[in-house]
């Protein structure tokens, strides 16, 4: 391996990653509000939206990203609706994501005895009070290990960001190769900075995960 | 019709070119499955046993294919090896083996899980009756775990499916590819096309993986009584 060739790379390779994490990042929030919103709906059988938010979560799932982006950037302008590669990007991840964001707050509201609900609404606290204070404390820390087994997900997904013609560190990876054929020096680059992405999530989810069993009843 | 460009799936032989294109994705993940399913089984037995040395050594194993997105596996076999070791490895083969490694990852952690939440007392009872390791294993253990197996591993079919659609990045000429030519070649009649078959993809990709998570949601819910 070449160390001149790596400190050449480096900067390319920082740009690269900051461009996937904030695509990352922005998706992961949109995705969040999304499944949150989804998830809402389905806990309150709202009528005709349930059906929606229902097709919605079996056509994310049951598809890939990289095919989702391609409709999306390729297929959606044809009639008329024209989006950046960013956007793109972006609204590619949220889609893919609202869903299985959803599930997990899903799981999590299911998760809670109706006589949880029922204690409280005998102790004469509202609906809204009986959500806020009964409901959701609880529902949040039985999502937690979901929801954060979901981020890394997402974070990975969006290594195909460069089907698109985004810079991200895929698409740098392969045009160094392509332009210099240095394949050993780009792909290490390429592991170390996925890794740098990568870990400190997964060992932030870890300890998340550890401290939110504490708010779980009955365990 | 026209505006849509779905008229191009009709035209020819597209539609069963496209069908074709998902045909290779398809069969790679159906190969994968095959190898990872026995090896991830065999894998994750092991990591259920006190030898701490093969523990540590299937953990490390699993958490590098977990924690690098399948795309950088990807490159690093189609790129890095063939750069590495100098030998010649095509798109296909590359794909086999990474998603093969990736799936019995996967696999392998999903049959630790289900063995470790058989109870203790379940090894212990089947000792106080004198059944033997492979015994316990064959008769008491395996049937108890492939029930909460079932609906997982089912479930990591559908994922294989969706994550081989990266075989496109390596150059594998498969539904996407195929997509683009049908496009380009008829980009003077129907400008329109990449709207019809975009969308015809993605419900293809829908039609493979939809029925499969139904049976392996309906499996769950049976494990569940």
């Amino acid at each position: 391996m070449d160390v001149s060739v790596l400190t050449e790379y480096l900067p390319l390779y920082k740009e690269a990653a900051l461009l996937t994490v904030k695509l990352g990042l922005l998706g992961i929030l949109f995705a969040t509000v999304l499944g949150l919103v989804c998830a809402a709906v389905l806990y309150f059988k709202i009528p005709v939206l349930k059906a929606i938010v229902k097709i919605y979560i079996e056509l994310s799932r049951n598809t890939p990203l990289l095919i989702q982006l391609f409709f999306i950037y390729y297929g959606l302008p044809k009639i008329g609706i024209r989006t950046s590669p960013e956007v793109c990007g972006v609204a590619g991840l949220a889609f893919l994501g609202g869903s299985y964001m959803a599930e997990a707050f899903r799981s999590g509201l299911e998760a809670i005895p109706l006589i949880q609900e029922e204690s409280a609404l005998s102790l004469g606290m509202t609906r809204f009070q009986t959500i806020r204070y009964i409901i959701l404390p609880q529902a949040v820390s039985v999502s937690v290990p979901a929801l954060v087994a979901n981020v890394i997900f997402l974070l990975k997904e969006t290594s195909v960001f460069s089907a698109v013609s985004l810079m991200d560190l895929m698409f740098t990876a392969k045009d160094l190769i392509g332009l210099y054929y240095d394949t050993t020096e780009a792909l290490f680059l390429l592991v170390v900075f996925y890794l740098i992405i990568l870990l400190p999530v997964g060992i932030l989810g870890t300890i998340l995960e550890k401290r939110a069993r504490y708010a779980g009843f009955g365990a | 019709m026209q505006a849509l460009g779905l008229e191009v799936l009709f035209k020819g032989t597209n539609f069963i070119r496209l069908l074709g294109g998902l045909g290779v994705a398809l069969k790679i993940s159906l190969l994968a499955v095959l190898i990872s399913i026995p090896a991830g089984i065999l894998l994750g037995t092991l990591m259920t046993a006190s030898n701490p040395v093969i523990r540590a050594i299937l953990r490390l194993y699993l958490e590098v294919m977990r924690i690098m997105p399948q795309l950088v596996l990807l490159f690093l076999v189609f790129f890095g090896t063939t750069r590495a070791l100098g030998w010649d490895l095509s798109g296909e083969t590359s794909a086999l083996i990474v998603f093969s490694l990736w799936g019995t990852a996967e696999m392998s952690d999903l049959v630790r899980g289900a063995i470790i939440s058989i109870p203790k007392h379940q090894y212990e009872s089947a000792a106080a009756l004198c059944l033997t390791l492979p015994q316990t294993y064959y008769h008491i253990i395996f049937p108890q775990a492939l029930r909460r197996l079932l609906p997982l591993s089912i479930n990591l079919i559908t994922r294989m499916i969706k994550t081989t659609s990266l075989i496109l990045m390596i150059g594998v000429v498969e539904v996407i590819k195929v997509s683009q030519q049908i496009i380009e070649a008829n980009r003077m009649s129907s400008p329109n096309a990449a709207f019809g078959v975009y969308l015809t993809v993605l419900l293809l990709y829908f039609a493979a993986c939809f029925p499969i998570s139904m049976l392996a949601r309906f499996l769950e819910k049976r494990a569940e009584i």
